[in-house]
């Protein structure tokens, strides 16, 4: 082979486009929206998703959460706060996702506009895995990790990490175009917003 | 295993003509992309700023083919300090061997696949399977097609045109796994669906994927997704090896804003897609091979009117409005690229020496319905136009034209033109005869007038 593909498309590319105008980017969106209760609208759109949502006095979160998961073998990732975890309640010791009932963990940022809960595997975040295999996913998201919109989110983020956004549980419209929930991902998603 | 679409016989008249007769496609069809249609309308509605958005977007992917050659250089490097390995593939050839290659260098058999528009155009799971490698596609929707040894008919639902009774009838027959008391509820078939791929992801260990998007920037790629068999492949399998289109790049991290805002709620009518998955480079420790692929874009990008068909981010939007596409349905288009966009993409990409992707131009009546919901404002009636002048005229017609031009160009010889006209108005059929009668079957001839207009007003006037 003479010239590499690589070489052969850049040189092409460089023709095609020889002599085209230069382009203005206009960024006259929302860089932020105005949203009076971000709780509150969070909530509802993530609800639209039907997904289960709590909302609930930072306090009171471990109290909850113990009730919600009791009697499920949860996973529960590194740098989980200890208040957050359930207690075993199985006596089977900690459990790995793919024999697990579930996974608890919080998240790096959400969304109040889109119902949007984005995670970075980051502390108490757990892997990719650990948050997609078990079919039930419990999410605590502090009230002062919601923004209004899609830009606050995207630079509060680091692409550095690997990230997951989520909009209510796993679903396909695939057949009839009618929404059923839980394909592959968890099929249920459940959220316990904590307020200060 | 789905044939693949290149070299398909025919023309978009003929397909379209038998598509028609088919009363439950049609039903389908209809119901399928005027519920999408008004999802979309809806949630684009919510958004105070969607001009402004679409007019972003725009520009950004205009300035991304702009300095192409910049940002991409930008994303290998940036892929490759992030642990990843950038190959660069010039056509669909090119791009198979270098996956199959990747392939048989992890000693694997199989690859679960998550939906992928470049790897459908260039009959990845075809190249594959002549190389002894399965292929398993894991979204529903193109499990369905490739079950039932059938073509996709739209981008984003490719089983659109099969109803419930259709699909479950094809798990029972061709899913060793499926429950012998499997119902026709959508709930059962996706439960079916979830068994059957359960084990192979937790088995795979190679994945093959596409990409919405990838950051010049960062190095980053973007995945959105509905039913987590995208998480699965990006996820578990020990290789990845995601096939991308050049044109599919974005200058910055930020830019994101403005596409996750237009591309959820264009493609599925919701706030926000179920899952959209970003990784840099090697995640996790995953070994991350990235495919470019150019198979004709560098071509498209050459065309001053044409390349702006380069901005699409495959929302398909455009497919759900437009009244040509409702009852042609996808297959008639001959190409993984259906509807609007497919008939400005398919004949610049192939080019149009095949009857069929001559055709794809004139399957459209120019109403302009697809320009107004396109998230990146592809002037697609515009395009289409430039491509009939560009596409291969008959003698006939070519001759026809020539009088025609003659006799409008000189006010002379149209009024005397006219004035004929006039005279022999009680000569003219009902029904033309010859291959001229093709017209008046289907439309009435106009009825031409005692008068024409300029001899009136030269006489009243």
């Amino acid at each position: 082979m003479s010239r590499s593909a690589r070489e052969d498309i850049l040189a092409r590319i460089r023709r095609a486009v020889d002599g085209a105008p230069e382009v203005d980017i206009p960024r006259r969106y929302r860089a932020t929206a105005e949203v009076g209760d971000l709780v509150g609208l969070f909530a509802e759109r993530v609800g639209d998703y039907r997904a289960i949502v709590h909302v609930v006095p930072e306090a009171e979160v471990p109290a909850r959460i113990a009730e919600i998961v009791a009697g499920r073998r949860m996973v529960v990732p590194e740098g989980l706060p200890a208040g957050w975890t359930p207690p075993d309640t199985s006596g089977a010791g900690p459990a790995d996702p793919y024999t697990a009932d579930g996974v608890v963990t919080g998240c790096a940022v959400a969304i109040a506009e889109t119902g949007t809960i984005v995670l970075d595997t980051g502390p108490g975040q757990g892997s990719r895995a650990q948050t997609l295999v078990p079919d039930y996913h419990l999410c605590v998201v502090r009230a002062d990790q919601i923004v209004a919109g899609v830009p606050e989110a995207v630079s509060r983020l680091d692409p550095a990490r690997p990230l997951t956004w989520i909009s209510g549980p796993s679903a396909t419209s695939d057949i009839e175009l009618n929404r059923v929930e839980g394909v592959h991902g968890p099929r249920t998603l459940e959220v316990l917003i904590a307020t200060a | 295993m789905s044939a693949t679409f290149l070299g398909m016989p025919g023309n978009f008249p003929k397909n379209s003509a038998r598509a028609v007769q088919n009363s439950q496609l049609r039903y389908n069809l209809r119901k399928a992309t005027h519920t999408i249609r008004g999802k979309r309308a809806s949630v684009v509605g919510e958004l105070p700023d969607w001009q402004e958005l679409r007019a972003a977007g725009k520009a950004i992917k205009d300035e991304t083919l702009r300095h192409l050659d910049r940002y991409l250089l930008q994303l290998e490097a940036a892929v490759t300090a992030a642990g990843g390995h950038v190959h660069w593939a010039r056509d669909a050839a090119e791009a198979n061997r270098i996956v199959a290659g990747l392939v048989k260098a992890t000693g694997e058999r199989e690859v679960v696949k998550v939906k992928s528009m470049a790897t459908q155009e260039i009959g990845l799971n075809e190249a594959l399977a002549a190389e002894g490698i399965t292929a398993y596609e894991t979204d529903l929707a193109e499990l369905i097609v490739q079950l039932g040894d059938d073509f996709p008919s739209h981008i984003l639902v490719p089983a659109i045109h099969r109803n419930r009774a259709e699909i479950r009838e094809i798990f029972l027959d061709r899913m060793a796994d499926a429950p012998p008391g499997l119902t026709d509820e959508p709930a059962a078939l996706a439960e079916a669906a979830r068994v059957h791929l359960r084990e192979r992801f937790l088995r795979s260990k190679v994945a093959v994927s596409g990409a919405n998007f990838m950051i010049a920037e960062t190095g980053t790629l973007v995945v959105l997704e509905s039913e987590g068999n995208g998480r699965m492949c990006l996820t578990l399998p020990e290789t990845l090896i995601s096939v991308v289109g050049i044109e599919k790049v974005l200058p910055t991290w930020r830019d994101l804003e403005v596409f996750l805002q237009l591309l959820p709620r264009s493609s599925t009518g919701e706030r926000m897609n179920p899952y959209t998955s970003t990784w840099t480079g090697s995640a996790e420790g995953q070994d991350f091979h990235l495919v470019l692929l150019d198979n004709g874009r560098t071509d498209v990008l050459a065309d001053e009117v044409g390349r702006q068909a380069l901005r699409c981010i495959r929302c398909s939007a455009c497919l759900n409005v437009c009244p040509v596409y409702e009852r042609a349905g996808g297959h008639a288009y001959g190409s993984v690229y259906p509807g609007p966009i497919g008939a400005i993409l398919t004949p610049q990409l192939r080019g149009m020496g095949s009857e069929l992707d001559a055709s794809l131009p004139y399957a459209s009546s120019l109403c302009g319905a697809c320009y107004d919901v396109c998230p990146v404002a592809i002037d697609i009636p515009e395009v289409l136009v430039d491509l009939r002048a560009k596409a291969p005229h008959g003698a006939a017609e070519r001759a026809g034209m020539r009088v025609a031009g003659w006799v409008l160009n000189d006010q002379a010889r149209l009024a005397a033109a006219q004035r004929a006209a006039s005279r022999l108005r009680g000569l003219v059929p009902r029904r033309l005869p010859g291959p001229l009668s093709a017209w008046t079957d289907t439309r009435d001839l106009p009825d031409i007038p005692e008068e024409s207009f300029r001899d009136w007003w030269e006489r009243e006037g």
